[in-house]
C-alpha cells in the first residue's frame, strides 16, 4: 500500500508551508489585491525586512469582522468611520491614512440615463431614482457598499426601497458586482483603482467622476495586541512604517496600470 | 461578449508556458484536495460501515444525517470552520486558521459525508449477500465489516472519487479558511474566483479547463487503475 | 421395526433436538412446533414440498433465525457457530480468489495464520481445486463455485455440516462431486442434515429421513423404509409426485 506514504507526504508538505519564514496576515480589500497594488509594492518590502505579507482580501466589512477575532496582524481598509470605530473599541492600536483614489460611476457607454450631464454625484444618483435604469450595489457591508450608501443618503434617495427592481444588491465583492453590472448593462459605483485594473469592461466606460464626496481613502491599522496576544505587533508595525515611509510611499505611488496611477500616497509626514 | 477560444488560449499558454505560479496552485490543489480525500476515507470507509452493518439505536436517524450533510454547503463548513480556528474560537491556540491545513479540515468535513453515505450503501448492498455467510461461519460484526469494506474497495473507489470531486471543485469553505493568500493558500478555484472578480475571464475560464482536464485525468488514472486491479486480482 | 425402537431411545447417539420450534412470519406459523431429532454421525436428509419450512428448520438449527418459541438442544459439547457449517443452496463466495476466500474462512474460524497455508493447500486437494486456486472464485462455473462453498465449510471441520440444497441447479457431474464430499465429510465423523428434492440423491446418501410438511415433521424414518414404505399421507403423496401445498 503506496497510498498511506503519499498521504503522509503531503501532510508534512502541507505543515512545511506554514513555519518557513515570518510573515504577517494583513486583512485587506479586494480593491488594493484585484489591482494588483500588492504584488506591485510587497517583494520590495519582503526583500528588505524579511518578512513575508499574506494577504486576505475580502470585503471591508468581513475584514474589520476577521481583524476583531484577531485573525490578522494588520488591517487596511477604506471605510473611514468603521476604521475609527475599530480602533475607539480598542481593537486597534492606531489608525494612519495611507493612500487615496476615487470612486466613479460606471455604466453603459451611451449612458442612456445621462449621468454624465450631473453636476454632482447627488444630482447624478437623483436620476437613477426614476426607476428606469437597473443599478448594481454590493449590498456587502463593504467599503465601497458603506461609501455608497452615504452618497445616497447625501443625494435623499433610499434606493433599499426599490431593492430587486431597479437597484440590484448583489452581495458580491466588487469585481462580481461589475461582472453582474456589465451583463445587464446597468450602472455600478467602483474604485478607480479595480475599474482600471478590470479585464472584463466590456463596452462600460466611466460616466460620472471628480466630485470631492468620491474621495477614497484608505486606512491602516495595527491590530491591537494587548487584545489578541497572537499579533506580530513588531513584525505588523514594521509593515506599517514601511508604507508610511518615503520608500514605501513612493513605490504605491510608482504603481501603474494601463499609465495611470491608481493610488496616490498621502501619509502625514 | 467573451469567446470560449479565448478562454481555451489562456488555458494552453498557461499549460505551454509551465507557468510557475500555475504550477505552484495545481500543487497544492491536489496536495489539499488529496490529504482531504485521504483522510476522509480514512473516516468514511469505517462510518459507512459501521451504518451498513452495525445494529443500534439511532442508526436510522444516523443515516438520514449523514445522507443529509452530503449536500452541506462549503461556504457553511468554511463558516463553521472559520470560527472554530479564527483565534477567537476555541481552536485558535493552533495557529491554523490561513494554512492549507486548515482548507484540508474544512474539506475532510465536506467530503467525508459523501464517502460515508455512499460507502453505506455500498456495504449494505452486498452485506445482503454476505450477510447470512459470514454470520454463519461466526464473524463478529467488527470482522464483518472488514470483509465488506475489503470485497467492496472497488466500488469503494467510486465514492472516493466522488469525495474528489466534491473537493476539487468546492471554493466556498478553502475561500474563507484559506484566505486566498498568493503562494500559500490559493488553488484552483479560489484563483478562478480571484481572476473573475478582477475581470480576467479569459484566464478564469483557462483555469477552469485546467481544473477539469486535472480532474478528467485523476478519474480517468483511477477508474483505469480500479478496471485492471480488478480484472488482474477478481471478478 | 428395529430401527424405530433404536430412534425413539433419546441415547447418546442423539447429536441435536428440535423441540416444538416455532416461527411465525407475517401472523402464519412457518415452522409449527416443530420437533425433530437428528442422529449424531449419521447423514440425514431433511424432505418435504417447497413451503414445508426445510430451509428455515436448517437457519434455525444453524442460528441464523431466531425461533419465537420451543427450544434447540444439542448433545455434548456444541459451540454453534463454529461446530456447525452451512452450505447454501447457491454459494456466495467472496470476491476474491479461491485461495482467498479458504484464508478468510480460515481466519475467521481463528486457526493461526502459520497454519493456514497448509490447510488451504489441503482444503484444495480435498476440493480438487488446485488447478484454480488463483481464479476469481466468482468467475468460476456453478459447479466449481459450490466445491469451493463445501471445503469452506469443511475447513471449520465440523461436527455438524448443514447442506441446503447443495446441488439443486448443478448437472449430473458436479453434483457427484458434491456428494463425494459430503460422504468424506460423514465418513470424517460430521453429522450431516442435507435439505435436497432430489430423491435419488437421498437414496445414494442418507441414513435417516425427516419428511416436513407445513412446518411439522410428519414422518421420521430410516432412509430405506421412508423411501419403500412411507408411513405418513403427505409423505407418500410426496413421493407419488402428488403432493402440493
Amino acid at each position: 500500500m503506496r497510498l498511506p506514504i503519499l498521504a503522509a507526504t503531503l501532510i508534512i508538505t502541507a505543515a512545511r508551508v506554514s513555519a518557513a519564514e515570518p510573515f504577517i496576515i494583513v486583512q485587506s480589500t479586494t480593491s488594493t489585491q484585484n489591482s494588483g497594488l500588492y504584488d506591485s509594492i510587497l517583494p520590495e518590502f519582503t526583500a528588505a525586512s524579511g518578512i513575508a505579507v499574506r494577504v486576505v482580501a475580502v470585503g471591508t466589512g468581513q475584514a474589520i469582522m476577521n481583524a476583531r477575532n484577531c485573525d490578522g496582524d494588520v488591517l487596511l481598509v477604506h471605510a473611514k468611520a468603521a476604521e475609527e470605530k475599530f480602533v475607539a473599541d480598542g481593537a486597534g492600536v492606531s489608525r494612519s491614512d495611507i493612500m487615496y483614489n476615487d470612486f466613479v460611476i460606471v455604466g453603459p457607454h451611451d449612458d442612456p440615463a445621462g449621468l454624465s450631464d450631473a453636476k454632482t454625484v447627488s444630482k447624478a444618483f437623483d436620476k437613477l431614482e426614476s426607476g428606469d435604469f437597473v443599478f448594481t450595489s454590493r449590498g456587502d457591508d463593504s467599503g465601497t457598499h458603506k461609501k455608497e450608501m452615504a452618497l445616497w443618503q447625501m443625494a435623499g434617495v433610499d434606493p433599499t426601497q426599490a431593492s430587486g427592481t431597479w437597484y440590484r444588491e448583489t452581495g458580491s465583492g466588487m469585481g462580481a458586482t461589475l461582472n453582474i453590472a456589465i451583463g445587464m448593462n446597468a450602472y455600478a459605483m467602483t474604485d478607480r483603482a479595480t475599474w482600471i485594473a478590470f479585464g472584463n469592461k466590456a463596452d462600460h466606460k466611466i460616466v460620472f467622476e471628480g466630485d470631492n464626496a468620491l474621495f477614497n481613502q484608505y486606512g491602516v491599522i495595527l491590530v491591537n495586541g494587548e487584545r489578541c496576544p497572537s499579533v506580530k505587533a513588531e513584525e505588523g508595525q514594521a509593515f506599517i512604517d514601511w508604507l508610511l515611509s518615503e520608500t514605501g510611499q513612493s513605490a504605491i505611488g510608482a504603481y501603474r496600470r494601463q499609465g495611470q496611477q491608481l493610488f496616490f500616497p498621502n501619509a502625514r509626514k | 461578449m467573451l469567446e470560449i477560444g479565448t478562454a481555451f488560449r489562456a488555458a494552453f499558454n498557461l499549460i505551454v508556458g509551465f507557468d510557475p505560479d500555475l504550477v505552484e496552485i495545481i500543487g497544492l490543489s491536489l496536495q489539499v484536495t488529496l490529504t482531504a480525500v485521504f483522510v476522509a476515507c480514512l473516516i468514511g470507509f469505517p462510518l459507512g460501515a459501521v451504518l451498513a452493518v452495525g445494529r443500534f439505536p439511532m442508526r436510522g436517524t444516523l443515516v438520514v444525517l449523514v445522507n443529509a450533510l452530503m449536500g452541506l454547503p462549503p461556504v457553511v463548513v468554511g463558516l463553521g470552520v472559520y470560527l472554530m480556528l479564527s483565534r477567537a474560537g476555541p481552536l485558535g491556540v493552533l495557529n491554523l486558521l490561513y494554512t492549507p491545513t486548515a482548507m484540508v479540515i474544512a474539506q475532510v468535513i465536506l467530503v467525508t459525508p459523501i464517502i460515508a453515505a455512499l460507502t453505506r450503501q455500498v456495504i449494505e448492498d452486498m452485506n445482503l449477500e454476505y450477510d447470512e455467510l459470514l454470520r454463519s461461519m461466526g464473524a463478529g460484526r467488527l470482522s464483518q465489516m472488514l470483509t465488506l469494506l475489503w470485497d467492496a474497495r472497488y466500488a469503494l473507489m467510486t465514492a472516493a472519487l466522488a469525495g474528489l470531486g466534491r473537493a476539487l471543485a468546492e471554493v466556498g469553505a478553502v475561500m474563507i479558511v484559506g484566505g486566498n493568500i498568493n503562494h500559500v493558500t490559493r488553488v484552483m478555484t479560489t484563483a478562478i474566483a480571484l481572476e473573475t472578480s478582477k475581470g480576467e475571464l479569459a484566464l478564469a475560464l483557462g483555469l477552469g479547463i485546467i481544473l477539469m482536464a486535472l480532474s478528467i485525468a485523476l478519474n480517468a488514472t483511477l477508474m483505469g487503475f480500479r478496471r485492471t486491479a480488478e480484472r488482474l486480482a477478481y471478478a | 421395526m428395529l430401527e424405530l425402537v433404536k430412534a425413539v431411545q433419546p441415547d447418546e447417539a442423539t447429536l441435536l433436538t428440535l423441540d416444538e420450534v416455532t416461527l411465525t412470519r407475517g401472523g402464519a406459523a412457518v415452522l409449527d412446533a416443530l420437533s425433530l431429532d437428528i442422529r449424531a454421525g449419521a447423514i440425514t436428509a431433511v424432505m418435504g414440498a417447497n413451503g414445508a419450512g426445510k430451509s428455515l428448520a436448517l437457519r434455525v438449527i444453524a442460528g441464523l433465525i431466531e425461533p419465537d418459541a420451543g427450544e434447540m438442544s444439542y448433545a455434548g459439547e456444541m459451540r454453534a457457530p463454529l461446530d456447525v457449517s452451512i452450505v447454501f443452496q447457491r454459494p456466495v463466495l467472496l470476491r476474491r480468489s479461491v485461495r482467498g476466500n479458504l484464508r478468510h474462512a480460515l481466519k475467521v474460524y481463528g486457526v493461526p495464520r502459520r497454519q493456514r497455508t497448509r490447510r488451504v493447500a489441503e482444503l484444495l486437494e480435498l476440493g480438487r481445486l488446485g488447478l484454480i486456486a488463483d481464479n476469481p472464485a466468482r468467475a468460476l462455473s456453478g459447479g466449481e463455485q459450490q466445491r469451493v462453498a463445501m471445503v469452506r465449510a469443511l475447513a471449520a471441520r465440523p461436527k455438524l455440516l448443514l447442506l441446503d440444497e447443495p446441488t439443486a441447479s448443478l448437472d449430473p457431474q458436479a453434483t457427484q462431486a458434491i456428494e463425494r464430499l459430503v460422504r468424506k465429510a460423514a465418513d470424517d465423523g460430521a453429522t450431516v442434515v442435507i435439505v435436497t428434492h432430489d430423491r435419488g440423491q437421498a437414496k445414494r446418501l442418507a441414513d435417516d429421513i425427516r419428511f416436513m410438511h407445513r412446518g411439522k415433521m410428519v414422518e421420521k424414518a430410516s432412509a430405506k423404509r421412508f423411501f419403500e414404505n412411507p408411513t405418513s399421507a403427505a409423505a407418500s403423496a410426496y413421493l407419488a409426485g402428488e403432493l402440493f401445498l
